[in-house]
């Protein structure tokens, strides 16, 4: 189970929290303007890599927050935690 | 005689206090300190146990948790517990215990027959009997290995034993309690961090509890003492015996099963949970979890008598018993000659010490030598005799390469046979905490290397053997978790005097022993995993059938499943497979180890989550009225509704039907409470709600309410309901009752990931308002009667509105909207009104005939309407177009799913789409999911095609035959078509039609 340091309550269990997935995709601004391939890029293709991936978090049992986290996927170590709307840090596949 | 094994004295059982205990039906004596497995040797009991495949006669192997063979059924009733080992089964005055697997008894086991077999019984036979004729699978090998398969039984009567769960935070974590982990505890203790020190013993200490060596001038059991004893005495020091730490999880998250009343029996007190779970987080951990040691694979190495040399020596100096007193001791390293020692201190009458090294080495051998004990170099084990006992063994002489015996005309007689192939570092936490392993090929065995978490490994865990050594990695472990944490060391720390210091001789890596006959010739087996008896015949089966790689071979051969997880057999099985593949040991690496380290019962995992509090139950402020009133109830997610309210003699369905028709012909209240309320403030509430809503919101006027539907993304219908306009900027949303946290986490979810940028907050308010839901013809005149100063007019109260007033004397909402179709008036309380507001409808309505419905009758009437359910007529897979609402969706503004309205896939013509069903006959109800098929497919064999499936499906009173709903690929289009249900062997004939089976009269404003 993650220790989750929430950006706003400090480090708690992972059972407080839900994973939203990948981060920084944004809905389109116009959705008619899409094609429909990259609507259904949008809707269903993530990235999956083996190594550092953005989420967002919503801290479901606490302050009803969501946030973002740089997480490595082989090692589970968080590597970073930031805010909704900030952009991603710097923290490439290392 | 009682205890014909038990020494004179010595060991750390209480000779004073006398247990009594029974084991296969049979009386024996114990001590007081005593294992089952220590007092069933004291007792001169060997054979515990039979094979799982070949049922051959099986002893006690180790004295400690990777015991493969001494599984016992250990209580009776609804205590009992399978498979529990009799190495860890603390002894206690009443206990009863029996062999597992075994039929009619241990002594005379008809399945050792399958000995004479056991060329059909090879790696893999359980795969290989698939690919017989399917008659044979069914009728013979199925029932047969059913039989056969699996130790002990499951209890079959509730557990009524209690559990808890505890959580805790320190700063550094010890789990073992030997030298290394005693000595890390007592750094760090004294530094004054929060230290937990867990041990799976009933008493800390380890191999120190049976130790000859003395550690500062104390015998190691006295350093031991006083060591426990300070730390029983710090504040910040929790100190765990019967302690396992099962699961190391990320960021240093370890799970603990204490064993806190097992060892009690009937004495357990009634206030102790019997096991507890510990959650903890560690800042740092140290993994002091010790070795265990490995048998030798030598020509049936499996008989009882034969055992690990570690475990003799603990029987004899921990529990004062001899196993033996004719013993051969076969090792290829030094530490079976402590065991010599042992066993010659404590009067066995002949001691033989088998070495395959050629030149023995080290202190302890040196010892032995001096003390008189005869040892016979470069010589192996080829052979054993014995049936239930070991009585004698073959030996010869190890060629250079290890790689070929030759015999030797040497037998010896004994009834013990000590083995020690080298030890295997306790690696699994440090595993599971995806820390890599390192083979080091001067152990001959994998030792943690690179950690992946705050966490230090001290002592026989990093491959040290000296205790000189593990004192000092020890310390040098505490040394550094204190760094990481910022405590500084206690001054007075050093390192104890250790005596007798000595180096020992080097390993000589022995990993299968030659014989007589090639491996796999003739009847001798060589047993690699005793619990699920794979030898290494197997091994190399897997490997010429292509299970090359370890966890193949694993898979193929089940060397490592069961309930010790191979602790004792895995590494001696990956080095024969990396032998047979030509590969290094490393090369070959290791299966993977998962949590649990032990076995743990559901019990301790469940904790108190169990029965009534195994999830929370929701009730409205009704619901006593409800129970009252003799209401069957149904679980709407965590909510208890009223299904319906049967009367004495009525059958549900009876009840139902009087339910709908006294809403359709006069008047009934449902407590709709637990509908979702969310309520939604802000300048920018209207465009959210016109964001997240399929339809237009900008349009709705104060006072004014609107039917709603949600969809995600992916342009599927999530949820739907009523949204009030209270003010010009608050909002009051409606959701369906399984939905209310998601809708709100949904709504919440845009407002912070995707449109920051509005101003509103939302809110639940779903336990602040009890609502009674009136419904049918005579819903004014109760209206009425309730609230008398309330004009019901069209006029002044048009439908889909909603006024504030005074009914039955509680400040109310009332809503006039209706899932019925009949004329409906919600009214929402204060919660704590609500139970006074229900009595007072069912008190003003008597007169009326008021009928309180349930949700099934619920159902009926909106089905009666082709009204859609959300969860029942959607699966996530049906967009508003397939349900007919395209009168709910805006061609004006952009909303939540409806870009992809317009994607190929939803627009496709055949998908399936909301039909009404009427069955040829009427007093058919369809089962809801009943499959439909085409008319003609409904005569032939299956495989046809399935067009589609029955949503809701209801008999209907007011109708006086049975209607459904269904989903039907391009239903729209098929109205007046005959189409098939088939079910329970069954065809029932239906005609497709609208989804609404009463019509809405021209002048209704309501439904």
């Amino acid at each position: 189970m993650l220790l989750i340091a929430c950006p706003y309550c400090g480090p708690r269990d992972e059972i407080e929290f839900r994973c939203g997935g990948e981060a920084h995709i944004a809905r389109p601004k116009e959705p008619d303007a899409v094609t429909d391939e990259a609507w259904a890029d949008y809707l269903f293709r993530r990235d999956n890599p083996k190594g550092v991936i953005a989420e967002r978090w919503f801290h479901t049992y606490g302050c009803r927050r969501w946030f973002n986290v740089l997480r490595d996927t082989r090692t589970h170590a968080i590597l970073k935690v930031y805010r909704m709307g900030a952009p991603r840090p710097d923290r490439g596949p290392s | 005689m009682s205890q014909r094994f038990r020494l004179p004295s010595g060991g750390r059982v209480d000779r004073a206090k006398t247990l009594r205990f029974r084991f296969n039906g049979r009386s024996y004596e114990g001590y007081q300190g005593d294992t089952l497995a220590s007092a069933l040797l004291a007792n001169g009991v060997h054979l515990v146990a039979r094979g799982i495949k070949y049922h051959r006669p099986r002893g006690i192997h180790a004295a400690g948790v990777e015991e493969p063979n001494a599984l016992v059924q250990l209580g009776r009733g609804a205590r009992s517990e399978p498979n529990a080992r009799a190495t860890e089964i603390e002894l206690f005055d009443g206990l009863r215990a029996t062999s597992v697997n075994v039929w009619p008894s241990l002594a005379h086991d008809w399945r050792s027959i399958n000995g004479l077999f056991a060329k059909l019984l090879v790696a893999g036979f359980y795969y290989k009997t698939f690919k017989g004729t399917q008659g044979l699978w069914q009728r013979v090998y199925e029932p047969m290995i059913r039989r056969a398969a699996g130790f002990g039984r499951a209890p079959t009567l509730p557990d009524p034993d209690r559990y808890d769960h505890m959580n805790e935070h320190c700063d550094v974590l010890v789990v073992g309690g030997g030298a290394a982990g005693l000595m890390a505890a007592l750094t760090a203790g004294r530094a004054g961090a929060r230290v937990m020190l867990v041990d799976e013993q009933s008493e800390p200490g380890g191999w120190l509890l049976g130790c000859g060596a003395s550690i500062d001038q104390h015998p190691a059991p006295k350093w031991v003492a006083g060591v426990v004893a300070e730390l029983r005495g710090m504040a910040e020091v929790v100190l765990l015996p019967r302690t396992t730490a099962f699961g190391y999880y990320d960021q240093n998250y370890v799970c603990l099963l204490e064993r806190r009343a097992d060892h009690l029996g009937r004495a357990a007190p009634a206030y102790s949970s019997r096991q507890r779970v510990w959650h903890v987080r560690a800042r740092h951990v140290v993994l002091a979890a010790g070795a265990h040691e490995r048998p030798l694979v030598f020509a049936d190495n499996d008989r009882p008598g034969i055992m690990l040399a570690g475990a003799v020596t603990t029987y004899v100096r921990r529990y004062g018993v001899l196993p033996g007193r004719r013993a051969v001791i076969f090792t290829n390293n030094d530490s079976a000659y402590e065991t010599a020692l042992a066993l010659t201190q404590a009067g066995a009458d002949v001691v033989t010490v088998i070495d395959a090294r050629a030149e023995p080495g080290g202190a302890l051998a040196m010892a032995a030598r001096e003390a008189g004990i005869r040892v016979l170099d470069g010589r192996v084990v080829i052979g054993t005799r014995g049936t239930r006992r070991v009585s004698g063994v073959e030996l010869g002489r190890l060629g250079a390469d290890g790689s070929s015996a030759e015999p030797t005309s040497e037998r010896l007689d004994c009834d013990l046979l000590a083995v020690s192939g080298g030890h295997s570092p306790v690696v699994h936490l440090f595993s599971q905490s995806q820390g890599r392993l390192r083979f080091d090929e001067t152990l001959g065995a994998f030792v943690p290397g690179e950690p992946a978490q705050p966490q230090q490994m001290a002592g026989a865990i990093n491959g040290l053997s000296s205790l000189a050594l593990c004192l000092a990695d020890g310390l040098r472990a505490a040394r550094a978790a204190l760094e990481a944490t910022g405590f500084s060391e206690a001054t007075t720390m050093a390192v104890p005097r250790v005596e007798p210091e000595g180096q020992s001789g080097a390993l000589r890596p022995l990993w299968l022993v030659p014989g007589h006959k090639p491996i796999g010739r003739g009847r001798a087996k060589h047993f690699v995993d005793l619990q699920n008896d794979t030898t290494a015949a197997d091994i190399l089966l897997a490997r010429r059938e292509g299970f090359e790689a370890v966890e193949h071979m694993k898979r193929y051969t089940l060397a490592g499943f069961g309930t010790d997880q191979g602790k004792t057999a895995n590494l001696n099985a990956l080095a024969i497979l990396a032998r047979a593949t030509g590969r290094s040991i490393a090369e070959t690496g290791t299966t993977t180890f998962r949590p649990p380290y032990t076995p743990v019962g559901f019990g301790a995992l469940a904790g108190t989550e169990i029965g009534a509090l195994s999830d929370p139950i929701r009730m409205t402020p009704m619901h006593d009225w409800h129970v009252a009133h003799g209401a069957a109830f149904e679980n709407v997610g965590q909510w208890r509704r009223p299904w319906c309210y049967p009367r004495s003699g009525e059958t549900m369905q009876d009840a139902v039907n009087r339910e709908c028709l006294a809403v359709r012909r006069a008047v009934g209240v449902l407590d709709a409470s637990t509908l979702g309320k969310i309520e939604i403030v802000g300048p920018d509430a209207a465009e959210l709600l016109n964001r997240i809503y399929t339809n237009g919101w900008k349009t709705l006027r104060v006072g004014q309410v609107r039917y709603g539907l949600m969809c995600r993304e992916d342009g599927m219908v999530f949820d739907d309901g009523t949204t009030a306009r209270l003010a010009p900027e608050r909002y009051v949303m409606t959701t369906t009752t399984g939905n209310a946290a998601i809708v709100l986490d949904w709504l919440e979810e845009y407002l912070q990931t995707e449109w920051p940028e509005l101003k509103v907050y939302c809110t639940s308010v779903t336990e602040q308002w009890a609502v009674a839901s009136i419904a049918g013809p005579k819903a004014d005149a109760l209206i009425t009667r309730l609230a008398p100063s309330l004009d019901l007019s069209d006029a002044a109260f048009p439908a889909l509105t909603l006024r504030e007033g005074v009914v039955a004397g509680i400040p109310a909402r009332l809503f006039r909207i209706s899932f019925t179709g009949e004329p409906s008036y919600e009214i929402n309380v204060p919660s704590d009104r609500g139970l006074a507001l229900w009595e007072a409808v069912m008190e003003a309505g008597a007169p009326l005939g008021v009928a309180p419905y349930g949700t099934e009758a619920m159902h009926v009437l909106r089905a009666e309407k082709g009204f859609i359910i959300v969860g029942q007529e959607t699966d996530g897979t049906v967009t508003p177009l397939d349900l007919g609402l395209e009168r709910m969706v805006s061609r004006q503004k952009d909303f939540i799913g409806r870009r992809s309205l317009g994607r190929a896939d939803t627009r496709r013509a055949d998908r399936k789409q909301l039909v009404g069903l009427l069955t040829d006959e009427p007093s058919v109800v369809l089962p809801e999911g009943a499959q439909l098929v085409r008319k003609d497919d409904a005569t032939r064999a299956p495989p046809v095609p399935m067009i589609g499936h029955v949503t809701s499906s209801y008999y209907s009173a007011v109708l006086g035959r049975s209607i459904a709903l269904a989903l039907v690929k391009g239903g729209r289009g098929r109205h007046g078509e005959i189409i098939a249900a088939r079910f329970d062997g069954r065809t029932v004939l239906a005609r497709i039609g609208p989804p609404v089976f009463i019509p809405k009269p021209e002048a209704s404003s309501d439904g």
